[in-house]
């Protein structure tokens, strides 16, 4: 594909403001819609607002059927006049923020409401996987019913031998993200996680074991997307949105995943933004395996593509460390609420860059780089995006 | 190299039998092309007929033309297997029962990458061969198997989930009086049946090769008359319990239409015991069956038609032997999806004409009891569901597929060999 020369309009003048993350339950009895809320009204009362002043809405939920985005107006008592509805998983908090953040810019809507969220009953996560998706259902289901953990096991072990990569390697960042989870009250795991530990767990689909895998929980997450010069006038904390990118089943031709949709992009993210990567004061990756954490230090333009292992190896990828990452713990150790999944790095990243994250906080952090990852539509994610957002920091 | 699976052990009366969990069968309808093609064992796959992109997953459209037209091609099965895993958990309670449970990624040498279960012998990161095959829902999967056969091959677990293999089954054939009956005695001994019951009607009247039934290794003659209920009933109720494979043998063959025989003799005689015995048998057998589906290595496997391939296009000079063809046939069809929630195949083995006394005036190629019985047992060894034994049947499906009504046409040239 060409690669584009024109210049993207930026986002001057629009801002994310209001982070709002509803504490994460392994089960509920609740529903998505009752989640949904618990996070649209954190968020609309950590800025002062009443539901009469939103006026654009963007929803991501797995299990909201047979509601979608115009059911939840009803129920909730909204009226915007911009409405969304983000099928894409993991990718959708960037993807709801580019949107929402246009139709801003264009005047469509004031104030965007973006919030992601799923309930997890105790049989909900068997009959979503039997039915993801079409190709899912003819193509993965029938093979041993393994889900995403038997698809990033595939995917795992073909970088484990493509690149040499060793379980170690994928154990230093979920142990990395365990210990940042500890400072995050919200996430639903609350135990220190050694190496050996992480080495020796029970293997889940091999080469993946225990802690590679996400747990599904309920919750939800928002933010407000709005004009600065409001966010200014209300005194709100804000994060500007330096560049974003999103791409859809990118190098189909690769008889395998080995990389995310973020290569083809990512020059004009880092252009956009005129950022590079060492500008970053922490990253946020979509983690619901760590492979995926690893091909996006790689794609993303930390480190070149298969040199992800040796990268673990040199950094620490904790809060106090030098590549700070997924510093809430992440979906792995702060829990995978459904689409809420795409959600929470980017939620959490408009905390550390207004200086909002509490005992997360990056010291000093200013400058994030966010990126989504959604859908195993048959053997690979499909959907990728990512974005650069900066603030005041503390 | 895959461990032998060793006689199962005599069944405990006190222990519940299993109940058969399905895998997911939930298809697209495109999907199930490839379960009419894994019905007859074929890997095929959607090639568009504009630009000649392979697709897979199965799709409505071509993913690099957006052509329409998709017709299902023979692939080339090789390929080399790019990623494993080893499934050790599973949401879909079928799995769950049966892990460790190893599936991959191969990329095929035509082309694109499949998701597939892998067999324990394939070597990691080598070269494997993809086969198409029905999995317990019924469904078409694809199957990675080692290049060359490896030792006990056969027995691998997973295989055997989609395989109906008669070693330690025990298999009921229906008329020892047949023709057919020696050779299939014969050919399930030797696959390692471990009884092979052989229903006998009329045991009171002799018949040229009993004692040579009578000297196969594991054979059990009992008495079975397809067209009396009492007794398809009275047998069930001594063996329907550990019959793992029954081999519906029974035929009524006269020649004739429907003018040059002037009654209805035949004609009821045929109905009688091609397509009532096979409801008789069905309604004594198939329940017992269905609810031994996962009962074990020696598990309820298979029910086997032997059928007319004229079940599908009326040959007149056999025509009312035929039209009681096609009448099993359809009724195999009811048979399938009843058996189905057991996960206990129903294999159609269609031939054109057996060399047999009553297909004596007709023209060669005719199909031996020998050659029919070794297409029966290495079908179920294969997992088969549909099988076309000898020239004659195979030219003619050929042909129905190519149009069903020009077939007819040709169908009633057709020289009945002056029968």
């Amino acid at each position: 594909m060409a690669v584009r020369t024109s210049r993207r309009m930026g986002y001057e003048g629009v801002v994310l403001a209001a982070p709002a993350t509803t504490p994460y339950q392994r089960f509920s009895k609740e529903t998505a819609h009752w989640w949904i809320a618990r996070a649209l009204r954190q968020s609309l009362q950590s800025a002062g607002l009443s539901p009469r002043d939103v006026d654009g809405f963007s929803v991501a939920s797995f299990t909201l059927f047979p509601d979608t985005a115009v059911g939840l107006t009803q129920h909730l008592g909204l009226t915007p006049r911009w409405l969304d509805h983000i099928p894409m998983g993991g990718a959708s908090g960037v993807v709801a923020l580019r949107r929402a953040a246009r139709a801003v810019q264009a005047g469509d809507a004031d104030i965007v409401a973006c919030v992601a969220g799923d309930t997890n009953h105790v049989d909900s996560f068997r009959r979503m996987l039997s039915s993801f998706s079409r190709f899912a259902q003819d193509a993965s289901y029938p093979y041993g019913a393994g889900g995403p953990n038997a698809c990033f096991a595939l995917l795992t072990d073909h970088y484990m031998s493509a690149y040499g990569a060793t379980r170690e390697d994928f154990g230093r960042i979920c142990v990395a993200q365990r210990d940042n989870a500890l400072k995050n009250p919200h996430a639903v795991m609350k135990k220190p996680l050694t190496m050996d530990q992480y080495l020796s767990a029970r293997m889940i689909s091999d080469p993946i074991a225990l802690f590679d895998c996400v747990m599904p929980v309920s919750g939800a997450e928002a933010f407000l997307v709005m004009r600065e010069e409001d966010a200014r006038a209300a005194g709100l904390p804000h994060a500007h949105i330096r560049g974003s990118i999103e791409r859809h089943n990118a190098f189909p031709e690769d008889p395998i995943q080995m990389r995310g949709g973020w290569a083809m992009d990512i020059d004009e993210l880092y252009a956009m933004a005129d950022a590079k990567p060492d500008d970053m004061d922490l990253l946020q990756t979509y983690d619901d395996y760590p492979v995926i954490s690893m091909m996006q230090f790689e794609d993303l333009g930390f480190c070149g593509k298969g040199e992800g292992p040796a990268f673990v190896r040199e950094r620490d990828l904790t809060i106090a460390g030098d590549f700070p990452h997924n510093t809430s713990g992440g979906q792995l150790s702060a829990g995978q609420a459904g689409a809420a999944g795409g959600f929470i790095g980017l939620v959490e990243a408009i905390r550390q860059v207004t200086g909002a994250a509490g005992p997360t906080q990056v010291e000093g952090a200013t400058t994030a780089m966010v990126s989504g990852f959604g859908m195993i539509n048959y053997d690979r994610g499909v959907c990728s995006s990512a974005a650069i957002i900066s603030g005041a920091g503390t | 190299m895959t461990d032998a699976i060793l006689p199962p052990p005599k069944k405990d009366p006190q222990k519940r039998t299993r109940t058969q969990t399905l895998p997911s069968g939930l298809r697209s309808r495109a999907a199930l092309g490839l379960t009419a093609a894994a019905a007859e064992g074929r890997f095929m796959l959607q090639v568009c007929g504009e630009c000649g992109a392979l697709q897979y997953p199965p799709r409505d459209a071509c993913s690099t033309c957006l052509s329409t037209e998709l017709p299902w091609r023979d692939i080339d099965p090789a390929g080399k297997l790019i990623a494993e895993t080893t499934v050790r958990t599973s949401t879909n309670t079928y799995f769950r029962e049966r892990t460790p449970w190893r599936v991959g990624t191969v990329r095929l040498d035509a082309g694109p990458s499949v998701m597939c279960h892998v067999h324990g012998d394939a070597p990691r990161g080598g070269r494997v061969r993809i086969i198409n095959r029905l999995d317990k829902s019924g469904q078409g999967v694809l199957y990675a198997l080692p290049p060359e056969g490896t030792p006990n091959m056969e027995d691998d677990p997973q295989l055997r989930e989609i395989t109906a293999d008669p070693k330690f089954r025990r298999v009921l054939i229906t008329d020892a009086r047949s023709e057919n009956a020696v050779a299939l005695a014969e050919a399930f001994a030797k696959a390692g049946a471990s009884i092979i019951f052989i229903g006998e009607p009329e045991g009171w009247r002799p018949y040229p090769h009993r004692a040579a039934l009578d000297a196969i290794p594991n054979v059990q003659i009992v008495p079975l008359d397809v067209t009396d209920t009492a007794s398809v009933a009275e047998l069930a109720g001594e063996i329907g319990g550990k019959t793992d494979i029954l081999v519906n043998n029974a035929r009524f063959v006269r020649p004739g239409g429907i003018m040059d025989r002037g009654d209805t003799v035949f004609a009821r005689d045929e109905m009688e015991v091609n397509y009532l015995g096979l409801i008789r048998l069905a309604q004594s057998f198939g329940p017992a069956m269905r609810g031994r589906g996962a009962d074990g290595d020696n598990s309820a496997a298979a029910w086997v038609n032997i059928l007319s391939v004229y079940a599908y296009s009326n040959m007149p000079a056999f025509g009312a032997f035929s039209a009681s063809s096609a009448a099993a046939y359809s009724l195999s069809q009811c048979l399938r999806a009843e058996m189905r929630p057991g996960g206990v195949r129903v294999m159609n083995v269609y031939t054109g004409p057996t060399d047999d006394a009553w297909h004596q005036p007709l023209p060669p190629p005719k199909v031996a009891p020998a050659a029919l019985a070794r297409s029966i047992v290495s079908s179920l060894k294969d997992g088969l569901e549909d099988v076309f034994v000898g020239d004659v049947a195979k030219d003619l499906i050929e042909r129905w597929r190519a149009g069903a009504k020009v077939l007819e046409r040709e169908m009633s040239e057709t020289d009945g060999g002056g029968a």
